[in-house]
């Protein structure tokens, strides 16, 4: 069972508390945007088999929504972090670093590779 | 290859059975390829059967990083049915259905098919407006179906519980050619099939690069060692992101993991396969008295190839509802399948960005019951650049907005 903490109110949650949320940090689009930039934001999505950001909803608990880093392969939780955030934070980079020696991410600065 | 027939379990009982030779080669790598199927699945394998069979191209390998339908093929509730409403759905499932109903004497192989009917209860009024929708739908589109009464879905399910606590039987959508089918064996036949016509079935050989050159690509670099070829097809099911990383483009797809779990054997009690969308469960009654049930997806990207067990709890829920009898059943088995899903929920069979490179993903919770179909089209695809049944599917339609607007994957509500 998969076990996030909130880490707004602290609450260590199960998976029935929690609703998933999908890939986090992708770049939101808007008008003047070009039909690649929309599709890619809308459909095309990472699905990588290792480490994976993404976003839940404390559902059933304080209501917020925040992130999470979890191994996709293993279950593993690096780690929950905060909401107000658009790329992930750098003591969450290294709590991965750490288990993942040499892992590398895509840029997260325009949302592609 | 020794056919099997009635004449050879005779001769090989009069001998002890030490007659029986391998269904397949296991070969080496060649170190060059006409065509690469990657994954050797029910769709890889199909794919490769019909490239042989339908346009003489047989120097194919099928490479598999585990064991031949070790994945979803071997994963699955083996149902079988072809009751969609959108016209692209219907056609590459109702293509696939009509090829399972001589499968067993195509392939020469007891695929074990039993068009034993599939009931799709409704009981909703959206429901209800739904199936009936679709049942005209698929006079349409020569897909038998028909919209039947609850009282004649108690007639063909003795033991359903009209009258469920929460949602009660208001009818269902009856597909009477509907049934299962023997999941390995589905995978072994067209195996049989492919390595008589000469192809190589290379099991344990996980593909760990695709090579292209000025945007086509030209080989695959696997644990065996490069292999060139002049066309792959990636058929990889949940690993259809992670493959088609390694070619260099993305895909419209998340990976999660579906569950299936089986009781143990009891006598025979329901002779039709029944999907229960709404409460959100399926079973049907394998050849062996085990209940067949499936359950639902989880939320979050997995590659674990196990789910979350309260969704099994869902799921016996929704079955105890719908079947008091099942209250007292013990499980024998549970698992897990990592299954890839769209953006639309309906597969991709497509070219892609990179020339001579092909592939067939995106079948969700819908995999089994389309083997044929997506083979038999997949290998038009690969070998003439187009194929009727798969124009709807191009990996364009999601830039294009022509999604089609169908769960196809199921027919459940995930």
């Amino acid at each position: 069972m998969l076990i996030l903490e909130c880490p707004y109110c602290g609450v260590k949650a199960e998976e029935t508390e929690l609703a998933a949320g999908g890939e986090a940090h992708l770049k939101r689009y808007g008008p003047g945007s070009s039909d690649d930039e929309f599709h890619d934001y809308l459909f095309m999505r990472e699905n990588p088999k290792g480490v994976h950001f993404e976003r839940w909803r404390h559902a059933n608990g304080c209501g917020k929504w925040f992130h999470a880093a979890r191994c996709t392969m293993t279950l593993e939780v690096f780690g929950t972090y905060t909401a107000q955030t658009s790329v992930p934070t750098q003591e969450i980079l290294d709590k991965i670093a750490a288990k993942r020696p040499g892992w590398t991410w895509r840029e997260f600065s325009d949302g592609q590779k | 290859m020794k056919r099997y027939s009635v004449f050879a379990v005779a001769r090989e009982a009069l001998r002890y059975h030490t007659g029986w030779e391998r269904a397949w080669r296991s070969p080496e790598p060649k170190r060059h390829y006409d065509v690469v199927i990657v994954g050797a699945g029910g769709h890889g394998l199909a794919t490769a059967y019909y490239l042989g069979k339908n346009f003489g191209i047989t120097n194919v390998a099928i490479i598999e990083k585990g064991w031949l339908g070790g994945g979803n093929t071997g994963r699955n509730t083996t149902i079988i049915r072809s009751n969609y409403l959108q016209d692209p759905s219907a056609a590459i499932y109702e293509k696939a259905r009509s090829l399972y109903e001589t499968m067993s004497q195509d392939l020469n192989y007891n695929v074990m098919f039993s068009p034993r009917g599939v009931i799709m209860l409704a009981q909703t009024e959206h429901e209800i407006r739904g199936y009936k929708r679709t049942a005209h739908a698929n006079q349409q589109q020569g897909v038998q179906t028909e919209w039947i009464t609850p009282e004649r879905v108690k007639e063909i399910v003795p033991i359903i519980n009209l009258h469920g606590p929460r949602y009660p039987v208001l009818g269902g959508l009856w597909q009477e050619r509907g049934g299962t089918a023997r999941h390995d064996a589905v995978a072994w036949a067209y195996a049989r099939a492919c390595s008589d016509m000469g192809m190589d079935i290379i099991q344990k050989c996980e593909v760990t690069g695709v090579r292209t050159e000025n945007g086509r690509t030209v080989g695959v670099d696997t644990t065996k060692g490069p292999i060139d070829c002049d066309k792959i097809g990636m058929i990889v099911a949940g690993n259809a992101s992670v493959l088609s990383e390694m070619a260099g483009f993305r895909l419209p797809m998340e990976s999660v993991a579906l569950q299936a779990m089986v009781s143990e054997p009891i006598k025979p009690c329901m002779d039709v396969v029944v999907m229960a969308n709404t409460v959100h469960g399926y079973m049907s009654q394998s050849d062996k008295g085990e209940m067949v049930i499936g359950g639902g997806t989880d939320g979050f990207n997995n590659y674990t190839q196990r789910g979350s067990f309260h969704h099994i709890e869902e799921t016996v829920r929704a079955l105890v509802e719908t079947f008091p009898m099942v209250s007292r059943l013990k499980m024998l088995r549970q698992w897990g399948g990592i299954v890839d899903v769209t953006g639309d929920r309906s597969p991709i069979i497509s070219k892609t960005p990179v020339q001579n490179c092909f592939i067939n993903c995106g079948w969700g919770t819908g995999g089994f019951k389309s083997i044929p179909g997506s083979g038999w089209a997949m290998a038009e695809l690969m070998a003439t650049g187009h194929s009727p049944l798969t124009e709807e599917f191009s990996i364009n339609r999601f830039k294009e907005g022509k999604f089609i607007d169908e769960s196809v994957a199921a027919g459940v509500a995930h």
